[in-house]
């Protein structure tokens, strides 16, 4: 077998921990940038504006 | 329904469904001295009946231009409709089960009668059936208000829902005739799976047109959960579904993995199916319908995101703490408990985020029953999730693994979050779908609000009582090293539990019929009659303000 139990081991700690860190850093970047404020801002607002029935001209 | 159709998709099903019935009808003489042959028949006879509708509704008039400014619900009000159908039945045979387990005696000396059939005809009743034309017919809801854009066709919503449909009857009518791949959540057989995976890409595929189609330059978070629900479970049902078929005309295949692998591609499905299908999804109605209802907007959107990519990819590795103790290499067991603890903190910033929403309008929760699911069903969602990382923890694992405690978290799960947050969802959609102004009676959704968490507090704590003195006792010894009960001392102690289950359970029932028939009152109700001729969402008097089209 190619890959055995101690390369897999090895690989989850070492290149699993760096991605999963990442993915967390970029997570949070995009989430707290500060000019995506505005937009999240209005996303929040937008559901509630339209109402049930307004149509999709 | 079809008269809803171009005639090009009228055309379109007639062929899709001509080619079904073909199949159905290769699977019935093929597979005649096999179980396969009797969902030959049912598969047959689901496609002559589609057959038949569209082809009644063949010669009507074609649909109106106008249409394309209105939002296309039919497929949400049928899917409505079938959920709430398929609710009562699931619950059913999980009552019935849960008497089952009560009184043993009361069973009929038939196969399709035993525990070990009627079970999962119960998961899957429940989970899939419900749970799953909810999702379906929700975020057909859902997609079209928070992109602002109709449906990109009439037909694909169809095939999406009555495909899932067929599924779901494949999957439980097969169980009754012992038809299993005997994996827990993934039980039904290849044909089924390969139907399955056929709807779903159709379903991801309409719902990134949808989304193509929209107004709003950004995708509200929402339509993340229920993409995400797609995507993941699209991948989980293609890997763990992996089998090799005896024979093209046999039900019964053979996994393609073995052993431990086998397990372990199990549970990472069985798990993620929690997160993506019972988690995920439910998380998307949560941030549309909780804001939407309580007319505030979320606490935070920025929490919303970050507990999103939170949930996407911490859950894939928790699968494992489902193998605590088991042949799994130790490491794995860790890394699964590890994730599962990690897994507290997105679970419960959305809880938090749904319950900070709703801070500063409690009144609002006092008053509006419809609410005040949505509200308990965040509740239940903080308090499932932290007692599932709780017994991911091996040692606390030992204690709850194999015993009621586990159905206990189930059911936290199942009734206080996923079934809660369904009702509320569908009580807030079905005045503003049907035309009406509020539901036919605001008493009957009072009623239905206080069996449903009368039945689910009854049903829990029986369970988690029951769940630890089991486990107390299997790990009791007396001082000569021996086990101080028997396997029969146990029974004997669970048993009043297991009453006071049948009857918590029966109240949720109970709620869920009156809840049926609330809403199928309100669809017949025509005291308020509909503003518009057609079933469609019709125009408002004033043109809503103009908006920019998605750059
Ligand atoms: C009337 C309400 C309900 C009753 C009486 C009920 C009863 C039961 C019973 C008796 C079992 C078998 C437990 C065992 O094997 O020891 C069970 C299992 C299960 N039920 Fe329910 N149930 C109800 C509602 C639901 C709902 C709404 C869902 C999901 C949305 C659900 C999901 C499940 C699952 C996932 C299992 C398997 C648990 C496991 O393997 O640990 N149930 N239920
Ligand atoms: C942070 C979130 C969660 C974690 C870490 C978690 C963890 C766990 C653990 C440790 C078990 C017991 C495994 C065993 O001993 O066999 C379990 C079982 C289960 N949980 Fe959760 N849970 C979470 C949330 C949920 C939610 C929200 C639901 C449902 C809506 C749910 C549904 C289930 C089901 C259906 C099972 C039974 C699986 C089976 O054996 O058939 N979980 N969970």
């Amino acid at each position: 077998m190619i890959f055995d139990h101690h390369t897999l081991v090895g690989f989850a700690k070492s290149v699993g921990l760096f991605y999963l860190i990442g993915l967390s850093l970029a997570a949070l970047a995009y989430a707290l940038w500060p000019s995506n404020r505005e937009r999240f801002d209005r996303a929040a607002k937008a559901i509630l504006e339209d109402s049930e029935d307004t149509p999709c001209l | 329904m079809v008269s809803e159709l171009t005639v090009a998709e009228r055309e379109r099903a007639m062929g899709i469904t001509g080619l079904l019935a073909l199949c159905g009808m290769i699977m019935a003489i093929g597979g005649s001295n096999d179980p396969l042959g009797v969902h030959g028949f049912i598969v047959l006879l689901f496609a002559v009946a589609m057959l038949f509708v569209v082809a009644s509704g063949y010669f009507a008039p074609e649909p109106p231009e106008s249409r394309l400014q209105s939002y296309y619900d039919s497929p949400t009000k049928a899917g409505i409709v079938i959920a709430m159908v398929w609710a009562v039945f699931g619950m059913f045979i999980g009552d019935w089960v849960a008497w089952l387990l009560a009184y043993p005696e009361l069973t009929f000396d038939a196969a399709w009668a035993s525990f070990g059939r009627l079970r999962p005809v119960h998961t899957t009743g429940v989970i899939f059936a419900f749970g799953g034309n909810a999702l379906i017919a929700t975020s057909f809801h859902v997609m079209q208000r928070t992109s602002r854009a109709r449906m990109p066709d009439q037909f694909s919503p169809w095939f999406v829902l009555m495909g899932y449909n067929l599924f779901c009857i494949l999957a439980i009518s097969g169980y009754f005739i012992g038809i299993t791949q005997s994996k827990e959540y993934a039980e039904p057989e290849w044909y089924a799976d390969v139907w399955l995976v056929i709807v779903w890409v159709t379903y991801f595929i309409l719902y990134i047109r949808t989304l193509m189609r929209r107004k709003e330059p950004h995708i509200y978070v929402a339509n993340w959960y229920y993409l995400a629900f797609i995507l993941v479970v699209a991948i989980l049902h293609i890997v763990n579904g992996l089998a090799v078929p005896v024979s093209f005309l046999s039900a019964k295949s053979y996994s393609l993995f073995s052993g431990v692998q086998d397990a372990m591609t199990q549970w990472w499905y069985g798990h993620n199916a929690v997160a993506f299908f019972l988690t995920a999804g439910f998380l998307g109605m949560l941030y549309y319908y909780l804001p939407k209802r309580a007319e505030r907007p979320i606490y935070s959107y920025r929490m919303s995101i970050v507990g999103f990519w939170g949930i996407t990819f911490f859950y894939m590795w928790a699968g494992s703490h489902h193998l605590h103790f088991t042949a799994l290499p130790q490491w794995v067991q860790t890394l699964g408990m590890t994730f599962s603890l990690t897994l507290l903190v997105p679970s419960w910033i959305a809880a938090a985020n749904a319950l900070l929403t709703l801070n500063g309008a409690w009144d609002k929760v006092r008053d509006d029953a419809t609410l005040r699911f949505m509200m308990i069903a965040a509740v239940f969602y903080g308090l499932s999730t932290f007692e599932g990382s709780f017994m991911a923890i091996r040692a606390v694992n030992s204690l709850s693994h194999y015993t009621d405690w586990t159905v206990g978290h189930v059911h936290a799960g199942a009734l206080g979050w996923v079934a809660m947050i369904i009702f509320g969802a569908f009580y807030a959609t079905v005045p503003s779908l049907w035309k009406r102004k509020r539901m036919y009676s605001p008493a009957l959704v009072e009623v239905h609000f206080w069996l449903a968490l009368a039945g689910t507090l009854v049903y829990v704590f029986a369970m988690w009582n029951s769940g630890i003195i089991q486990g107390l006792m299997w790990r009791t010894y007396t001082e000569s090293g021996t086990l101080a009960y028997s396997f029969t001392d146990t029974l004997v102690a669970m048993h009043p539990y297991y009453i006071a289950r049948a009857v918590g359970g029966l109240l949720f029932l109970l709620g869920a019929i009156v809840g049926c028939y609330n809403i199928w009152m309100t669809i017949r109700h025509d005291a308020e009659a509909p503003r518009a001729t057609g079933q469609e969402t019709p125009l408002p008097a004033a043109p809503a303000p103009s908006l920019q089209p998605a750059e």
